[in-house]
C-alpha cells in the first residue's frame, strides 16, 4: 500500500516535469491516435480492393482507382503523423531529462557536506546519469509505448468488430493464450536469472579485488592461482548463464508459436464464413483480418514488457526525485553580513557538535584565537581533526554555541566571505579536470602570469610543472590523473599561495611530500603564516612545538589544549603520544 | 572485432546450427502465405470445406516445425553465446595477468574492469543476438522476394525494386546516426565528469565559492548534450515513417499491377492475398534488423575495446601466459616467439663479468624511461649489494625510489643497463623463478578476502601454522593475530577493510617474509608504524635465521641509518651512497633531510 503510494507521489512529481511540455505531451497523444487509426485502417481498405479484384474481367478499376487514391492519402497522413509524434516525444524526453539533472545539479551544489560525505559518490553519480536516462527512456518511452498498444488494441477490436463478430470472438479468445505463457516462462526463468546473475557479481567482485591489485598478485607470482580461482566462477557463471538465456528466449517462439494458432483459427473461421457464399464475410475482409490477427498479440506482449521497464523506471525517478527534495544547507539570512577587514580572530563558545546525535563528540569547547596566532590539532588518525576544520569552514554547522570570526557569528556573514576569509589544502588533494593553469587560479581568477608563477615557484611546483609536456597549460585529467600525490598537494599548496587569504588551514597539507621538499615548503609557510592565523592538522613535532596552542584530539573529542610545555607538564595524552612517537 | 571472433572458434557447429535452424523455422513462415491464398483460390472458390480444414492442419504443423527449429535455434545460440562469453572473459583475464606493470599502468585499472564485466556481456548478449536473428531477417527479406517471383514475375519486379529502396533508406539512416550516438555518449561522459568532479571535490569547490561557476559548465555540458541528442533524434525519427511509405506505397503499386494481372486472368485473388502478405512480412523484419543493427553496433563498440586490451602486448609476458596462449589461441604466440629470441640473444651477451658469488644484487649502469615518458626517471644507477647486506634508499618525492627497487624483481625492465641478480641478469629467469626469490612489500597494503592464513599463504603456498607464526613473530604482527577471534582462520574482508592501516601493513610484512626471500624489499612499508616498532622491526629482519638481503625505502632517515649501505638518489640520479656517517659528512643531499627531521625546533618554522 504504502509503496503504492510512493510510486503515486513520484508520478505527480513526474508530471510536474512534464507540465511545461503539455502541449508536446497532448500533440503525441493525439498524432499516436491518428497513427494507430490510420494503420488499422490501411488494411481493410487492401481488403476492399481485394474484393474488386475477384476474377478474371470481374475487376472494377473505377472503384479500385479511387480505393487506391484514399489509400495513398492515408499513407501521407500515417507517415506524417508518426513523425510528429516521434519528434513530440524526442522534444520532451530530451528537455525533461535535461530539466531533472539540471535541478539535481544545482541541488547538489547546497546539499549540506554531511548528505554527500555520507554517500557514496559513484551512487550519487549513477542517480544523476544513468538513473535519469533509465527513467526517460523507460517512463516517457515507456508511457508512449503503452499509450499506443493500449490504442492499438482497443482499435484493432473495433475495427474486427466492424467487420465481423464471430472471427473477432476467435481472436480475443485465443489471445490471453499467449500472455500465459509469456508470463510463465518469465516466472520460470526468474530463478535462472536471479542465479546468473549473483555468479555474475561474485566474478565481478574477483575481478575489482584482483585487478585492482594486479601487482601485489604479480609479485607474488599468484597469477595462476587467481585465475584458476576464477576459471572455477567463470565455469558456474557459464551454466548459469546458458540457462537462463536459453529458457528465457524461450518466450519469443512460444509466442510466436500461439500467434500462429490465432492465425489458424482465424483463417479456418473465416475460409468457412466466406464459403458460405451470403456476404457474411468476403475474401478482402479475411485477408483484412488475418493481417489483424497477425498484429494484434504483438501489443500485447509489449505492454508486458513495458510494465516491468515502467516499474523499474518508477524507481529509478524515486532516487532522483529523493536527491532533489534533500533538505539543502542551512539558507543564509537576508541581511547576512559580508566580512571585511578580517585579522584572524576566531572565536569558538560553548560549541557542540556531533555527526550523529547518539554519539556525542565535541562538547562545550571554548576557544579564542588572537590574529598570527597557530593553533596546531594533534592526535592519532581517525580522531576527528578534519571536524574542527568542518566547523570552521561551515561545511557543517554547530549543534549549539557559536563560532564567530572577528565577532561575527559565521552563520550571520555569507558562506561566501567567511570562506574566501580562509586558505585551505586539505589532506585529499583534489583537482579538477583542466590545465594547471586553471587549477592554479581557482582561487583568483584574474591573477597575473607573474603571480601564478611566483606562487607555482614558492609552493615548490614551478619545477616539475615546467617539465610537464605543456608546461603550464598542460591538461590533467580528473582527480589529477598522472600527476603522483605529491606533485598534487604541490599544486593544492600553490593554489592557496595564489590568494593568499588571511586565515589559513593546513590539513597534513604535506603528507604525501618527502621531507625534503617538505622543508622548503615549510618555510614558504612560515612566510605565509607570518601574521596569518593558521589552523594546522600536523604530524610533524616541530610545526606542533612552534604552535601558540595545540589541541589534543582523541576519538572526536578534544582532550588537552595548551601549548606544547604546559601539555608536557599536565602529563595527559598528549605526553603519551609526544613520549611514544617522538622519543626513539 | 575480428579478434574476438576466434574464440567462437570452438562453437563452429553451434554458429552454424543455430542460423540454420533459425532459417529453417523462417522458411516455414514464408510458406503461410502460400497455404493461405490455397485456402482462398482453392477451399473458398470452391467451396471446399475439408480442403480448407486440411490446409488449416498444415499450418498448425508448420507452426509447431517453426517452434521446435526455433527452440533448437535458440538453444545452440545461447550455447555458443555463453561459450564464447566464457572463453573471452578467460582469455582476457589470464592476458591482464601477464601484463607487466607499465601495461597496468597505461591501461589503468578501473578500464580493465570495465573491459572484463560489462563489455564482454554486451558482446556475449550481441553474438547471441547475431546467431539468432541476423541472418533470419535478410533471409525472409529476401525469401519473400522469391517467394513473390514464384507467383508472378511482373510482381516480383515491385519488389526488386522497394528492398533495395528500403534497404538504402534503412542503413543510410543508421550509418548517419550511428557516429552521432558516439557522439552522445561523449557528451554524456563529459557531463559524468563533471558531476563526481563536484562531489569529490565539494569542499575546494565551496572553499572557493564556485559553486556559480560550475552550474554554468554543467549547464553548458547538459545543452550540448542535449542539442546533440536532439540533433540525432531527429534523424532516427524518420526511419519509421519513411520505410512506413515505401512499403504501402509499394503495396498500392502491387495491388494495381495486381489488378490488371487479375483482370487478364494471370493472377488469382488469393495470389494477390499472397503477395500483399509478403510486402508486410518485410516491413515487420526490416523493423527488427533495424533495432538489431544497433545492439550489433553497441556490441562491436564494446568488441573492439575488449580486443584493444588483448592487443596490448604485455613487455614481458609471464610464463603462464605463454602456456595459456600456446594451448588456447594463437594471439601470444608470435609475441612469445620473438621474446625467446630476445632472451637467447640477449643470454649470449649476458656478461660473466660477475663473477663473486656472494654479489646479490647488482646495477649496472641502469637506465629507466617509462613508457611515454619524456625523460628518464632513472639514469646511471650503478652499484653492487652483497648478500645479506641491508640496504636503506632515501630520496625526495619522486626521486625514483620505488622505481630503483621495483626493477629487481622486474616489474619493469631497465631500458639501459642492466640488473643481475645473483650474477644472472633478471631478464634470463623465469618471472617466476626470480620473483620466488624475491620479498616485496608495497606502499599500499593489500589484502584479500579470505582468512589471515589464505593471505599468509600466498608468500609460499604451503606453509605450516609454524612458519606462519615465524614471519608474523619477525613481522610485529603476531598479535595482531592472537587479536583476532579464530586466529590465523579470522576472516579478512576485502581490501582487508577490518583490520586497520598499521596491522594491515605488518601483515603484508608477514607475508612477504613467510617465503623466505633471498631479498627482502620494503618500500616504505612501516610508515604506518610508530617508531618503536618499526625498530623492533627491523631488529627482528636482522636476527633472521637466514637473513635475506633487504632493501628499505624509506623517506625517513631513522628507518635506514643502521643500513649497510644508504643511497641517497636525487631526481632520478645517485646523489650519495655509503654509510650513515660517510653520508653526513659527504652528501649535502643527506645532510639535508636528516637535519630536517632531527632538528625539530630549527630555523625552518
Amino acid at each position: 500500500m504504502k509503496k503504492k503510494k510512493g510510486q503515486l507521489q513520484t508520478l505527480k512529481k513526474v508530471l510536474k516535469y512534464i507540465k511545461s511540455y503539455r502541449i508536446f505531451l497532448i500533440l503525441s497523444l493525439l498524432f499516436a491516435v491518428v497513427t494507430v487509426a490510420s494503420t488499422l485502417y490501411f488494411p481493410v481498405l487492401t481488403g476492399e480492393v481485394i474484393d474488386h479484384i475477384v476474377g478474371p474481367g470481374r475487376v472494377e478499376f473505377a472503384v479500385i482507382m479511387g480505393l487506391l487514391g484514399k489509400m495513398g492519402a492515408l499513407i501521407v497522413v500515417t507517415a506524417l503523423a508518426q513523425w510528429l509524434m516521434n519528434v513530440c516525444n524526442n522534444k520532451i524526453t530530451y528537455e525533461v531529462v535535461q530539466d531533472v539533472r539540471r535541478e539535481a545539479f544545482a541541488k547538489m551544489e547546497i546539499l549540506p557536506l554531511k548528505f554527500i560525505d555520507a554517500h557514496s559518490h559513484g551512487e550519487l553519480v549513477s542517480r544523476v546519469i544513468a538513473d535519469v536516462d533509465q527513467f526517460a527512456d523507460g517512463l516517457l518511452m515507456g508511457f508512449s509505448q503503452l499509450f499506443t498498444g493500449v490504442v492499438t488494441i482497443l482499435g484493432t477490436l473495433l475495427f474486427m468488430l466492424s467487420i465481423n463478430v464471430k472471427i473477432t470472438l476467435v481472436v480475443v479468445l485465443v489471445t490471453p493464450v499467449s500472455l500465459f505463457v509469456a508470463s510463465f516462462i518469465a516466472r520460470r526463468t526468474f530463478s535462472m536469472f536471479m542465479l546468473q546473475s549473483t555468479t555474475r557479481g561474485e566474478q565481478t567482485s574477483l575481478i575489482n579485488e584482483m585487478i585492482e591489485n594486479q601487482k601485489v598478485v604479480q609479485a607474488f607470482s599468484k597469477e595462476e592461482d587467481v585465475l584458476e580461482k576464477f576459471d572455477e566462477i567463470n565455469a558456474r557463471l557459464e551454466k548459469a548463464s546458458l540457462r537462463a538465456t536459453f529458457f528465457s528466449s524461450l518466450t519469443n517462439p512460444g509466442t510466436r508459436f500461439v500467434n500462429s494458432l490465432v492465425y489458424t483459427g482465424v483463417a479456418l473461421v473465416g475460409a468457412f464464413l466466406a464459403m458460405s457464399g451470403n456476404g457474411v464475410l468476403t475474401v478482402g475482409q479475411l485477408s483484412c483480418f488475418l493481417s489483424y490477427a497477425n498484429q494484434y498479440t504483438k501489443p500485447f506482449n509489449e505492454i508486458s514488457g513495458v510494465v516491468t521497464e515502467l516499474q523499474n523506471a518508477l524507481a529509478c525517478a524515486e532516487r532522483i526525485f529523493a536527491l532533489i527534495d534533500e533538505e539543502p544547507q542551512a539558507p543564509e539570512p537576508e541581511n547576512a553580513g559580508v566580512l571585511q577587514n578580517v585579522k584572524g580572530n576566531v572565536q569558538l563558545e560553548h560549541v557542540y557538535f556531533s555527526y550523529v546525535p547518539e554519539q556525542k563528540l565535541i562538547e562545550d569547547f571554548n576557544l579564542n584565537v588572537k590574529p598570527g596566532q597557530r593553533v596546531a590539532i594533534v592526535g592519532p588518525t581517525g580522531c576527528g581533526k578534519t571536524t574542527v576544520i568542518n566547523l570552521l569552514m561551515r561545511f557543517y554547522d554547530v549543534d549549539s554555541g557559536s563560532i564567530q570570526v572577528e565577532g561575527e557569528d559565521i552563520r550571520e556573514v555569507t558562506r561566501r566571505s567567511l570562506r574566501e576569509s580562509y586558505g585551505m589544502v586539505l589532506q585529499e588533494t583534489w583537482l579538477k579536470a583542466g590545465t594547471i593553469r586553471e587549477n592554479l587560479v581557482m582561487g583568483k581568477p584574474d591573477a597575473t602570469e607573474e603571480e601564478v608563477l611566483a606562487a607555482a615557484k614558492a609552493a615548490h611546483a614551478h619545477s616539475f610543472i615546467k617539465r610537464l609536456p605543456n608546461g603550464y597549460d598542460t591538461v590533467i585529467g580528473e582527480e589529477g590523473g598522472s600527476l603522483s600525490v605529491g606533485q598534487k598537494q604541490l599544486l593544492c599548496i600553490a593554489r592557496v599561495m595564489l590568494c593568499l587569504p588571511p586565515m589559513l588551514i593546513l590539513d597534513e597539507a604535506t603528507s604525501s611530500i618527502d621531507t625534503r621538499t617538505e622543508m622548503k615548503i615549510q618555510n614558504a609557510f612560515a612566510k605565509m603564516m607570518e601574521g596569518r592565523t593558521s589552523f594546522i592538522v600536523a604530524h610533524r613535532l616541530s610545526t606542533i612545538q612552534e604552535a601558540d596552542i595545540i589541541l589534543v584530539m582523541k576519538d572526536g573529542h578534544i582532550l588537552e589544549q595548551g601549548n606544547h610545555e604546559e601539555l608536557l607538564k599536565q602529563g595527559g595524552f598528549y605526553c603519551e603520544l609526544y613520549n611514544s612517537q617522538f622519543a626513539v | 572485432m575480428k579478434k574476438l571472433l576466434v574464440f567462437l572458434r570452438n562453437y563452429k557447429k553451434e554458429c552454424i546450427l543455430a542460423p540454420l535452424f533459425k532459417m529453417l523455422e523462417a522458411s516455414f513462415e514464408l510458406i503461410i502465405p502460400l497455404v493461405v491464398s490455397a485456402i482462398i483460390d482453392v477451399g473458398i472458390a470452391n467451396g471446399d470445406g475439408h480442403y480448407i480444414v486440411r490446409m488449416c492442419l498444415i499450418m498448425v504443423a508448420l507452426g509447431l516445425l517453426g517452434l521446435v527449429s526455433s527452440v533448437t535455434a535458440q538453444y545452440f545460440a545461447a550455447k555458443a553465446a555463453a561459450g564464447f562469453g566464457t572463453k573471452v572473459r578467460h582469455a582476457l583475464f589470464a592476458h591482464i595477468q601477464s601484463f607487466s606493470f607499465s601495461e597496468i599502468d597505461k591501461a589503468g585499472t578501473a578500464t580493465l574492469i570495465t573491459r572484463m564485466t560489462s563489455d564482454i556481456n554486451q558482446v556475449q548478449s550481441g553474438v547471441n543476438m547475431v546467431l539468432r536473428l541476423f541472418l533470419r531477417s535478410p533471409f525472409i527479406v529476401l525469401g519473400a522476394m522469391v517467394m513473390a517471383f514464384t507467383i508472378d514475375g511482373s510482381s516480383a519486379l515491385i519488389f526488386v525494386v522497394t528492398i533495395p529502396l528500403l534497404s538504402l533508406v534503412v542503413f543510410g539512416v543508421m550509418a548517419a546516426s550511428i557516429p552521432l550516438y558516439r557522439k552522445v555518449q561523449e557528451r554524456l561522459d563529459k557531463v559524468l565528469g563533471i558531476t563526481r568532479e563536484n562531489l569529490t571535490g565539494a569542499r575546494v569547490i565551496r572553499a572557493f565559492h564556485k559553486e556559480e561557476e560550475e552550474k554554468n559548465r554543467f549547464e553548458e555540458g547538459l545543452e550540448n548534450l542535449t542539442a546533440m541528442q536532439t540533433h540525432v533524434g531527429k534523424i532516427s525519427a524518420f526511419l519509421n515513417p519513411v520505410t512506413y511509405v515505401i512499403i504501402n506505397a509499394a503495396t498500392i503499386v502491387l495491388l494495381y499491377t495486381g489488378a490488371i494481372q487479375v483482370d487478364v486472368g494471370n493472377l488469382t485473388q488469393g495470389e494477390v492475398v499472397a503477395l500483399v502478405n509478403y510486402m508486410s512480412q518485410i516491413l515487420v523484419e526490416l523493423i527488427k534488423l533495424a533495432n538489431l543493427i544497433i545492439t550489433i553496433t553497441k556490441a562491436v563498440a564494446c568488441g573492439n575495446r575488449v580486443s584493444s586490451i588483448l592487443d596490448m602486448e604485455s613487455t614481458m609476458p609471464t610464463d603462464m601466459a605463454s602456456q595459456e596462449a600456446g594451448q588456447k589461441s594463437p594471439l601470444f604466440e608470435r609475441e612469445d616467439e620473438e621474446n625467446l629470441r630476445e632472451k637467447g640473444l640477449r643470454g649470449d651477451r649476458q656478461s660473466k663479468a660477475l663473477d663473486s658469488d656472494d654479489i646479490m644484487v647488482q646495477f649496472d649502469n641502469v637506465g629507466l624511461t617509462y613508457q611515454d615518458a619524456g625523460a628518464e626517471s632513472l639514469s646511471d644507477i650503478d652499484f653492487s649489494v652483497k648478500k645479506g647486506e641491508t640496504v636503506g634508499v632515501i630520496g625526495g618525492t619522486g626521486s625514483g625510489k620505488t622505481s630503483l627497487v621495483h626493477l629487481i624483481p622486474r616489474f619493469y625492465d631497465a631500458t639501459r643497463g642492466k640488473v643481475l641478480v645473483a650474477g644472472r641478469d633478471v631478464r634470463e629467469y623465469s618471472l617466476e623463478e626470480l620473483r620466488q626469490k624475491v620479498g616485496i612489500v608495497m606502499q599500499k597494503s593489500v589484502l584479500f578476502a579470505g582468512t589471515i592464513r589464505e593471505n599468509l599463504r600466498w608468500g609460499k603456498a604451503d606453509a605450516t601454522d609454524e612458519e606462519l607464526y615465524e614471519a608474523l613473530q619477525t613481522a610485529q604482527a603476531k598479535e595482531v593475530v592472537e587479536g583476532k577471534a579464530g586466529k590465523l582462520d579470522a576472516p579478512v574482508e576485502q581490501g582487508g577493510k577490518n583490520f586497520s592501516g598499521g596491522q594491515r601493513q605488518r601483515l603484508t610484512i608477514a607475508r612477504a617474509l613467510v617465503r623466505k626471500p633471498e631479498i627482502l624489499i620494503l618500500d616504505d612499508s612501516a610508515s604506518a608504524l610508530d617508531y618503536a616498532t618499526d625498530a623492533r622491526l627491523r631488529m627482528a629482519i636482522r636476527e633472521m635465521k637466514e637473513k635475506p638481503t633487504v632493501f628499505i625505502v624509506s623517506q625517513r632517515t631513522s628507518s635506514i641509518q643502521h643500513a649497510d649501505k644508504i643511497i641517497v638518489l636525487d631526481d632520478g640520479e645517485i646523489a650519495g651512497m655509503g654509510t650513515h656517517e660517510q653520508l653526513l659528512h659527504e652528501c649535502a643531499v643527506y645532510r639535508e633531510i636528516y637535519d630536517s627531521q632531527y632538528k625539530h625546533s630549527g630555523k625552518n618554522l
